[in-house]
């Protein structure tokens, strides 16, 4: 059997259906936090966008992998498209997690909070890679450079987490606990609704990106081969 | 087997004499340290405890370390040597291992000077502390060596350095200063030596791919 790729289209039209469905689970189905009022409800987002950024950095990797193991120069452009995507949804990251800082505990960043000097941390590693990707000729060196460099990004993501816990206290509530999800269960259908709508977002995003940058650089190409 | 050491050792001596005979690596390192301590003594307040002092001696150690990193390969790229080396050695990660090895012998020789230092200006290291300096400059060489072999392929290598391997020296930051300051360094000590067995076998098996074209 065999099942044809859906278009970036349908995608595109899945992705906005399931936000809408989960805007209206959060705000008109999931309870209030009975701790943290309506502010929790960012919880919904945040976390989906880390998850989310978390699994671009990994597809990155993943093609850089790939790319040093099998020389597929198609490799480089999906790696570079993947961490870019984890860098845009870090930064949200960033951003939404301050947003909950300042509601909840009233400052707009705190160091007791792992996840945030976790997800800087990793902003600042990836916007390096930008700076190395940029700063070397285009060409199969910088293909291998990069990916080098995001391979090194996936084995920091356990060491910084680990780094940060062992430098920090505990004030971050831990959601989720070695005995499963502490939520209701409505919360944890708008969890994972809104989590499916931000991965497929990214999931879109990454293949758009990417079209675009593969279009340009065959634009290129062709420019070139003309001016001949 | 022999052979892989064999090259290794040679490439180590091959920076250690050039460093003896230009001297233009470890004489720097000497003196930004010690400067930065004196710096350091009129950056703290009056009443700043020795815990703030042990937080920048690793401050200092890091950036000690990144000036040395910043040269590493100054002797391979002015030359042009490192095609030469690539070709010529049996097996390419005997390159990194042997910068590694020199970078860290130019390390523990500024920190044979920058540690008493220490101890006369601020305040005494234990035991504990002192094996987390050593722990962490393996770690601080391993993935400097890596990513100062990076910077060398790109343009602006002297800005590009200090962004590339500050996120990666964090966690050693954070070992470092909980050797020195944990009622139970124990902990520290052994993530310290997790993060440079992950980063040098990393290093180890991605440097070939940094260095051939």
């Amino acid at each position: 059997m065999s099942i044809t790729k859906p278009s970036l289209a349908t995608l595109a039209g899945l992705a906005v259906l399931l936000a809408g469905v989960s805007v209206v689970m959060i705000f008109f189905v999931a309870p209030e936090d009975a701790d943290q009022g309506l502010s929790q409800k960012i919880f919904y987002v945040h976390v989906p966008i880390a998850l989310t950024a978390y699994a671009a950095f990994g597809l990155g990797a993943w093609k850089a992998l790939r790319l040093l193991l099998t020389r597929g120069e198609r490799y480089d452009l999906e790696s570079y498209t993947g961490i870019h995507q984890g860098t845009i949804f870090g930064a949200l990251t960033l951003i939404t997690g301050s947003i909950w800082a300042k509601a909840s505990w009233g400052v707009w960043w705190t160091w007791s909070s792992n996840q945030l000097v976790l997800f800087l941390v990793l902003f600042l590693f990836y916007c390096a890679y930008f700076m190395l990707r940029f700063s070397i000729e285009p060409g199969p060196r910088r293909e291998r450079i990069s990916a080098v460099y995001a391979l090194f990004g996936v084995a920091l993501i356990p060491v910084s987490f680990l780094a940060i816990r062992l430098a920090s206290d505990f004030i971050h509530p831990t959601v989720f606990t070695r005995e499963g999800p502490q939520m209701t269960g409505e919360m944890f259908a708008a969890f994972c609704c809104s989590w499916a709508a931000i991965t497929l977002l990214a999931y879109v995003m990454y293949r758009t990106e990417l079209a675009g940058k593969r279009t340009d650089l065959n634009l290129r190409a062709l420019r070139e081969a003309l001016a001949r | 087997m022999t052979d892989y050491l064999a090259d290794v050792a040679a490439l180590a001596r091959k920076d250690l004499r050039l460093e003896l005979r230009a001297r233009d690596t470890l004489p720097a390192m000497v003196l930004f340290v010690v400067a930065t301590l004196v710096v350091f003594h009129f950056a703290l307040p009056g009443g700043a405890g020795d815990d703030a002092a042990y937080g920048l001696l690793w401050v200092a150690l890091v950036f000690t370390s990144l000036l040395g990193l910043g040269r590493a390969w100054a002797p391979e790229t002015e030359a042009g040597a490192l095609d030469g080396l690539v070709l010529a050695v049996s097996d390419r990660s005997t390159i990194w291992l042997g910068k590694t090895l020199a970078a860290l012998a130019f390390l523990g020789a500024a920190e044979l000077v920058a540690l008493p230092a220490f101890a006369l200006f601020f305040a005494p290291l234990d035991g504990p502390a002192l094996a987390g300096v050593a722990l962490a400059s393996i770690g601080l060489c391993a993935v400097g060596s890596l990513v100062s072999a990076m910077a060398a392929a790109a343009r602006g290598r002297e800005v590009l350095l200090p962004l590339l391997f500050l996120p990666l020296a964090i966690p050693l930051v954070v070992g470092g200063v909980g050797s020195s300051i944990s009622p139970d360094p124990g902990t520290y000590l052994a993530f310290l030596g997790l993060y440079d067995a992950v980063f040098a076998i990393l290093s180890w098996a991605a440097f070939e791919y940094v260095v051939t074209e």
